[in-house]
């Protein structure tokens, strides 16, 4: 165990030499793999950041039911109470017409239209949260309820609930294809500079091999220098994307406070930071274990 | 200790390098594998690490086909011999020393227990002064005796030698042979192959005689 563990600190030791030899070859490569990865996690940052707006309020799908003009309040309470026991229902928020006028009031401009009405022609609404998101499930609540004889107008927003999910959809889907396609080529892009590295220690590896060296002893060092450079192509990734999301955030916030909100785009929390990381150092050790596994084959 | 019996090698072409080759090696014992070049030579000294295979018959090393051994226990075999190449095979981007210590690192050794080992050895072969010194820095005979110094790092039972002294002037060839029969005298059991008449007719040892891959009586 403990020659073992001598072993492991002695391969990782010369990795880090080797890398340490060759700065400048080394730190190309962790820009290249850094920049390639910085893509994929940029987007997948931007959408993260995006989720907890679309998310919210206006946009999570929900109906509002207004009733007829002509309803009585007790109507209104009576549709209230029971859909509130219905399972279909999460939430609902009874906005009586009092204060669907009030509400309408306080936008700006429109004061003095709704003082130049004589009485209130808004009619008690319902505004309802259905359990089940999906387009399908809110358009059946949605045809139920415009059945009921109380009911005026049923407004579903599952066209837009429908087409934000789509959009959020397809743009994880080209993250992913894109995360896809970079790892295959971060996998290749060390590959050959395993493959160079093990070029320059041919003869290394040769003798090593006829007096007595495993290939399991041949192959670590290569492992690890494998997993550094996806690891340090991994930390530049994320440096880029931190310094790429500052400078982006310069104008976002701007744009956001003119709509008078306030916002910006996130860095990764710590766990999927750290998750790139290890991804890019795993896909590194992969490239190098494919590449020392090759060689050793070739000169069996 | 070693034991060839009925073995042919032929290579990937149709090329005879050995056919029915026995002989036995016991403990301890020091022999020559002569001949000219293209005898054979070379081939027999290599099926005993699984260098190469043989292409029937069968080689044992302390009782071990090794002709029939997995590739991953090969390692583990070579490790218990010391093997000296006919092109010594250095490395020229590091120190004598750590030309020595190379073996040592494959099983983990403490550092410092393999520095020791490795001092040792150079001592053994008369390098001690020079392990700093780059192998390009060495004279031709001194390459050869950092070569042994790698081999017996491991204090190995058998110690194999390709043409040793290739290259070499007598006196360094003497010396070299001198260090070999040193380390026979001590218990290890040494197969040296060589071309040079007059270097076997100076040390009174057993004569393997290789002819067209043929053991001559």
């Amino acid at each position: 165990m403990r020659a073992w563990l001598r072993q492991h600190r002695r391969a990782l030791a010369g990795a880090v030499a080797k890398l340490a030899a060759q700065k400048s070859a080394a730190v190309l490569n962790a820009l290249v793999i850094g920049i390639a990865l910085s893509l994929p996690a940029g987007g997948y940052a931007v959408l993260a950041s995006l989720r907890p707006l679309t998310l919210g309020a206006t946009l999570e799908p929900q109906l509002s039911v207004f009733l007829r003009p002509e309803a009585k309040r007790a109507d209104a309470e009576a549709l209230a109470a029971r859909l509130r026991g219905d399972p279909r229902v999460r939430s609902l928020r009874l906005v009586p017409r009092e204060q669907a006028l009030k509400e309408l009031e306080a936008v700006q401009g429109l004061a003095e239209v709704v003082a130049a009405l004589n009485r209130n022609p808004l009619p008690d609404a319902l505004v309802l949260r259905p359990q089940e998101t999906d387009a399908a499930a809110l358009e059946s609540l949605a045809a139920e309820l415009r059945g009921l004889p109380v009911v005026g107008h049923v407004q579903a927003d599952a066209a837009w609930a429908r087409r934000l999910a789509a959009l959020a959809g397809t743009a994880r889907l080209a993250i992913a294809l894109l995360a896809a396609l970079l790892a295959v080529g971060l996998v290749a892009i060390t590959f050959n500079t395993i493959r160079l590295q093990i070029l320059t220690q041919r003869a290394e590896i040769e003798i090593s091999r006829l007096i007595g060296a495993t290939d399991t002893f041949i192959r670590r060092p290569f492992f690890y220098l494998g997993a550094l450079q996806g690891l340090a192509g991994g930390l530049v990734a994320l440096a880029i994307l931190w310094g790429g999301l500052a400078a982006l955030n310069v104008g976002v916030e701007e744009l956001a406070a003119s709509y008078g909100a306030a916002f910006r785009l996130a860095f990764l929390p710590p766990g999927d930071a750290a998750a790139v990381a290890v991804f890019s150092g795993v896909l590194g050790w992969l490239g190098a274990y494919l590449s020392v596994s090759k060689y050793l084959r070739e000169i069996d | 200790m070693i034991s060839f019996s009925a073995v042919a090698k032929r290579y990937p072409g149709g090329h005879e390098a050995l056919a029915g080759v026995s002989f036995a090696l016991e403990a301890g014992e020091f022999a020559f594998v002569a001949g000219h070049s293209g005898a054979g030579k070379s081939t027999l000294l290599k099926l005993i690490p699984a260098i190469e295979r043989p292409s029937s018959g069968a080689v044992l090393v302390n009782g071990q086909n090794v002709g029939a051994l997995k590739p991953a226990a090969i390692p583990y075999l070579r490790r218990n011999l010391g093997l000296v190449f006919q092109d010594q095979k250095l490395l020229y981007d590091r120190s004598v020393i750590d030309n020595v210590l190379l073996p040592l690192g494959f099983g983990g050794l403490h550092p410092r227990e393999a520095a020791r080992r490795a001092r040792a050895a150079l001592d053994k072969v008369g390098l001690a002064a020079r392990e700093k010194a780059s192998p390009i820095q060495l004279s031709g005979g001194e390459q050869q005796r950092l070569a042994i110094a790698r081999a017996v790092v491991n204090r190995p039972a058998i110690l194999i030698a390709d043409e040793p002294t290739a290259n070499l002037d007598a006196a360094s060839a003497s010396a070299i042979l001198g260090i070999f029969a040193a380390f026979n005298q001590v218990g290890v059991t040494v197969l040296v192959a060589t071309h040079d008449e007059a270097l076997i007719g100076r040390f009174a040892k057993r004569v393997l005689r290789l002819a067209a891959g043929r053991l001559a009586a």
